[in-house]
């Protein structure tokens, strides 16, 4: 018996390790690009050219932080894509949210059929509506702007389905008990079930701060303005403009990432479930 | 009794006016912005149009000129190139490390922050810090390949290689978004299967094979199919790490960056990018309903 354990023992230790050193190397493959972007934002440019290869700087240089944001405003970046972030959040809690209650908990004719052409919408791949929105926005005089950036995302299919599927798993007595106590039907969603549906909507936020971060086409064709761009779209331009020297170009993407990331470590749990949950069928 | 059903109606018809009232901001949007796009971008498909004005209608010549064009057939090969690669690689990666940071050992904590940082990175940033990587004179991969006594390759200059370079960091950010959504499909496994299993006495491979991988079957499949369709529209990648001055820009092109193009870099050919984006969309939509037909083969129904 006791021989038995020990065998046992063994062979899990075995496999404890070979665990160990399959994800020391799968993270190191994952962070360690970071790593080297960082390295590189702080060589001079001689170093980042140099031959046999240097993987530290002499004197870790700062300047190319401040030379890269002199050519690209990076606070003005900042700026925009946060407010595009917190529009498209906004914008999408509110519009979603009450579409999603409705199909949850009212009844009215053309339901299904209104849901399965939603369903429908959802499937077609986004590029087949570009070149008319675009030229709507044209004709709007959106173009240049962070409303036009928003504008087309708002209206999120897979966030009703999202929410629509929080908003079931809440009692019916809630409404009953909200309507004898005589909520209207917006005080029913608002007030009472709302409040209740908070894991969603911090789903929706995140999922909807990863897209609107990630997103590069629509504000490559929307805003051509240095003014009006987001930092996706910045940092395309800057590679186009500064290819030769990427300690400068690394230190715009250090710039880029290193908010995201340390938002990420913080709020860890909050952005894995919400990942998760963009894994659950509506 | 009749006041009554005519009360009862009467409360029908206000629930029925609030549900159109609460919806009706969504489905505003949709028609604005998907619905109608959805049919004008049709429409001019079949015309000649350039970056101003609606153009003349030409029936079906921008479609009969895909057929022709080299250039596209390249992008779809491409594509389908990216798809049949990337997809499988991202799967088993994905399943195969979510399995590993599910075991309970040291320091998964630290593991899971690393490997789930490239998910929540923006692609435009990942996309400039790889070819800064695979830079063909001072990149750290033609350096690493070197130390293992491998030639140096231009990853991004050499036709023949750039669309491996694609691959590669396609699958290297993706699969950092799947672990994430296989652990919680893993983590979701009633851990009584487990159990048992264990008690009669399977090892940790059967444990894995008959149980871990047909419960994970729905989510592989769903997986299967987004994964599928964000490859099909790979963009950014390509945009932000390949000279678009160069060869190896038309040879690493993809259906969504011919699109692009067509549409909003070339003065004339917006009924042209309208025509490619419609033939994408069809591609996409028949390809998602074979697997949605293969699904009943391999994935264990519910409950």
């Amino acid at each position: 018996m006791k021989q038995k354990r020990d065998r046992l023992n063994d062979e899990s230790r075995l496999s404890r390790f070979t665990t160990h050193v399959v994800l020391i190397f799968a993270s190191f493959l994952a962070f360690g690009p970071f790593v080297w972007m960082f390295l590189t934002s702080i060589k001079t440019y001689e170093e980042t050219i140099q031959i046999p290869m240097k993987f530290l700087p002499e004197i870790p240089q700062w300047v190319n932080y401040s030379i890269v944001s002199d050519k690209l405003n990076f606070p003005q970046l900042y700026l925009n894509t946060i407010l595009v972030t917190i529009m498209m959040i906004v914008g999408q809690i509110l519009i979603v949210t009450i579409c999603a209650y409705a199909f949850d908990r009212l009844n009215f004719p053309g339901k299904n059929v209104l849901f399965m052409g939603m369903l429908a919408l959802m499937m077609v791949p986004g590029q087949i509506f570009i070149i008319p929105r675009f030229k709507l926005m044209v004709n709007l005089g959106l173009t240049n702007t962070l409303v036009g950036l928003v504008l087309p995302g708002l209206f999120n299919i897979f966030g009703v389905f999202l929410m629509r599927q929080f908003f079931s798993t809440l009692p019916r007595e809630l409404d009953e008990a909200a309507r004898i106590d005589g909520c209207s039907y917006f005080r029913t969603y608002w007030n009472v079930l709302l409040p209740l549906v908070k894991p969603g909507l911090t789903t929706l936020a995140i999922l909807g701060m990863l897209n609107t971060w990630k997103d590069l086409m629509w504000p490559l064709i929307n805003n051509s303005q240095a003014d009006k761009m987001t930092l996706a779209a910045g940092l395309a331009m800057l590679i186009g403009e500064h290819t030769t020297y990427y300690e400068q170009v690394m230190a715009g993407g250090v710039i880029a990432v290193l908010p995201l990331i340390v938002l990420f470590v913080i709020f860890q749990r909050q952005f894995v479930e919400g990942i998760a949950h963009s894994g659950i069928k509506g | 009794m009749k006041n009554q059903a005519r009360h009862f109606s009467r409360l029908r018809r206000a629930e029925m006016r609030t549900a159109y009232i609460f919806i009706l901001p969504m489905f505003a949007g949709l028609l604005l912005f998907s619905v109608i796009p959805f049919i004008q971008n049709i429409l001019y498909s079949f015309r000649r149009m350039g970056t101003f004005g609606e153009g003349t209608f030409i029936g079906l010549k921008n479609y009969q000129d895909l057929l022709t064009d080299d250039t596209f057939w390249l992008a779809l090969r491409n594509t389908a190139f990216y798809a049949v690669v990337g997809v499988p690689l991202v799967i088993i990666f994905s399943i195969f490390l979510a399995h590993q940071i599910n075991k309970k050992i040291r320091g998964r904590t630290i593991y899971r922050t690393l490997l789930f940082i490239p998910a929540v990175t923006i692609p435009a940033a990942i996309g400039i810090l790889w070819r800064w990587i695979l830079n063909y004179q001072y990149g750290i991969f033609n350096w690493i390949l070197e130390k293992l006594g491998l030639p140096r390759i231009s990853w991004l200059g050499d036709v023949k290689y750039v669309r491996w370079a694609i691959i590669l960091v396609v699958v290297w950010s993706m699969v950092s978004y799947y672990v994430i959504i296989m652990l919680a499909a893993m983590q979701g496994v009633d851990s009584s299967y487990y159990e048992a299993a264990r008690l009669d006495g399977a090892s940790s491979r059967q444990v894995f094979f008959k149980i871990t991988l047909p419960m994970l079957t729905p989510m592989i499949f769903f997986s299967v199919i987004m994964v599928t369709i964000g490859i099909l529209q790979i963009f950014d990648f390509i945009y932000l790490m390949v000279d678009r001055q160069t060869l190896s820009y038309t040879y690493s092109m993809s259906l969504v960056t011919y699109f692009y193009e067509c549409a909003f870099n070339k003065s004339s050919m917006r009924g042209y990018g309208a025509a490619i984006s419609v033939v994408l969309a069809a591609i996409i939509m028949v390809i998602t309903i074979i697997q949605m037909i293969g699904k009943k083969y391999w994935v264990r129904s519910g409950e």
